[in-house]
């Protein structure tokens, strides 16, 4: 479904600042693939899956999604394929539309826009539907501002609307971190359910270990732009925190793990 | 030295008929400063564009409602340059249309020949004049002849197109470019050419306001959009914090603004009725547009935390 081959980008190219987030990282996922990813600050998590999005183009490398080459496209002609939320609550949705307005932005991704309604009446009655699944009560929001709600509920939404109209790819890009602990937990319970309902090939960055340890099929911990770990199936169900701290610091040969990974 | 109301009264429909010319340029503004979140400084130039496309057109015989087309279009054009520097060129929005506007004085003296051009009512048929206006208040002509009319049907058609676009899904989508860029590139919305079409929808509405109002004072001037990104913007903020509490429809909202640019001509009139030194007119324009943008930014800033203050300002 994903095809990353020896992804290079680097920042302040040619100047004192130069910085290779992303080190020549190759990375190939299968259908219905749901892949954690861990790694410490500036490890890569976040450039990676930016490059993938098409936010940064990557300086050296080929990104193939679903058999088409995206390397080359711009973001808005990458997001046919791609479902994201972000870090930050306030990026995946447009604070001073209403509800359904955002939604029926997303329910278009990857269309023409043209001069019909921009939503319809029987679009309303879908999303009703789909905001009564969330169990959060915005179904009887339907026109509020989305800027009147909380971090967690405008995440909620971004995830909705990443996922609604089924991606090839879903990118999470630790959309949870931003959150209360409480709503976290809530937020990561609806992804899982989503994702395993609609058998999404799924990316979901975290800092959180025992997250990426307990969801998805599969996990990979990034290093100064290198995948240095990479566990799958039996393998990764058997994980622990401990186990996995110290695969890293045998790849990386130090014991920075610990500060770097926990405190990250 | 004494003051007579009655002189005051007697200008209040000049000072409407004004303000709703002035009304369909802050549309224009409306639509980049509000929902493209861009502050363009193009119209300066743009509104002069429509004047100068508008009367020499109705000067060599062509007749009003195509120059008025023309002049709309002129408008799309001057956006679209707007447009192509700030997206094609990566220049900041506030300097791309200091550029436009910059050569678009040279261009508007080209299309005029000349630093003003006039056409007489007396000599052409024009849609709207100073002169019809008198002559309804006289009786001498019946009211559909009155500016305020005219203008008024023009501003009640503009808003209900507007209105339509910016609910279709490719108005939808600019609205979402002007308020959250990366939400709207991660729904697959080019926002590049969102932005250029926003940019040419505001100043084909500003170049149309300035050919209404050339046809209504009878003359187009190389100076007649100096500061006008001043008046649109006094009009957008004297509708916003009027009328938006209660109007959270779009197209009232956008008849606010309208009625924002009104106000302001209102005002100025009385202004002027205080015999006020006319010199100190942009000046004061100036100070009380800076006041009211500094207001949300202030009440922001000294008003202690408070929990009601969760949902932020970003959703109005």
């Amino acid at each position: 479904m994903l095809d990353i081959q020896k992804i290079t980008k680097i920042f302040n190219i040619n100047t004192v600042n130069e910085n290779v987030a992303l080190n020549g990282l190759s990375l190939t996922l299968n259908d219905g693939d749901f892949v954690t990813v861990i790694g410490g600050n500036g490890s890569g998590k976040s450039t990676m899956l930016n490059v993938i999005a098409g936010v940064y183009t990557a300086e050296d490398g080929k990104i193939i999604i679903d058999g088409t080459d995206v390397t080359g496209l711009p973001e808005h002609k990458r997001a046919p394929f791609i479902g994201r939320v972000f870090q930050d609550p306030m990026m995946g949705t447009a604070a001073s539309m209403e509800i359904e307005e955002n939604l029926a932005l997303a329910m278009r991704r990857g269309q023409r826009r043209g001069l019909g309604w921009g939503i319809t009446q029987t679009e309303r009655k879908k999303y009703f539907g789909l905001l009564k699944e969330l169990g959060l009560g915005l179904e009887e929001r339907l026109t509020s501002k989305v800027g009147l709600l909380s971090g967690g509920q405008r995440q909620a939404i971004t995830l909705l609307m990443a996922t609604m109209k089924k991606p090839k790819l879903l990118l999470l890009d630790e959309h949870t971190a931003a959150l209360d602990p409480k709503t976290a937990a809530k937020v990561l319970e609806l992804t899982e359910e989503i994702v395993s309902r609609d058998k999404l090939t799924t990316l979901m960055v975290t800092h959180n270990m025992k997250d990426a340890i307990a969801h998805g099929n599969r996990l990979i911990m990034l290093y100064k732009g290198r995948i240095v770990i990479d566990v799958e199936g039996e393998a990764k169900s058997k994980l622990t925190v401990e186990k996995l701290l110290k695969m890293f610091s045998d790849v990386s040969g130090s014991d920075e793990a610990d500060d770097k990974l926990l405190l990250s | 030295m004494t003051l007579n109301p009655l002189d005051l009264i007697a200008q209040m429909p000049g000072a409407l008929a004004q303000g709703l010319i002035w009304g369909i340029m802050a549309i224009g503004v409306y639509i980049t400063y509000k929902i493209l979140n861009i502050a363009d400084l193009t119209v300066d130039g743009s509104l002069c564009t429509g004047g100068a496309v508008c009367v020499v057109m109705i000067m060599n015989g062509y007749g009003v409602t195509l120059s008025l087309v023309a002049a709309f279009a002129a408008g799309l054009i001057t956006g679209l340059a707007t447009g192509i520097f700030h997206v094609f060129f990566g220049i900041s929005a506030i300097l791309a249309g200091i550029l436009t506007q910059l050569a678009l004085w040279s261009v508007n003296l080209v299309i005029m020949g000349r630093a003003n051009q006039s056409i007489n009512v007396n000599n052409y048929d024009l849609l709207v004049s100073l002169r019809y206006l008198q002559e309804v208040m006289k009786g001498a002509r019946p009211f559909y002849w009155s500016p305020i009319f005219v203008v008024g049907i023009f501003v009640l058609i503009i808003v209900a197109v507007l209105y339509w676009f910016f609910g279709t899904e490719l108005g939808s989508s600019v609205r979402a470019t002007g308020a959250n860029a990366n939400m709207a590139r991660a729904q697959g919305i080019n926002t590049d050419s969102n932005k250029i079409l926003g940019l040419m929808l505001s100043n084909g509405m500003v170049a149309l306001s300035g050919a209404l109002l050339t046809q209504y004072q009878g003359f187009a001037d190389i100076n007649m959009g100096r500061g006008a990104i001043v008046i649109g913007l006094a009009a957008v903020i004297i509708g916003e914090i009027l009328f938006f509490k209660f109007f959270k429809n779009f197209a009232l909202r956008m008849l606010s603004v309208v009625l924002g640019a009104v106000i302001y001509f209102v005002v100025i009139q009385t202004v002027l009725w205080l015999n006020f030194d006319s010199n100190y007119l942009k000046l004061f324009s100036a100070l009380v547009v800076a006041i009211f943008l500094a207001v949300p930014y202030w009440k922001k800033k000294f008003t202690p935390f408070s929990p009601k203050r969760k949902g932020d300002a970003d959703c109005a």
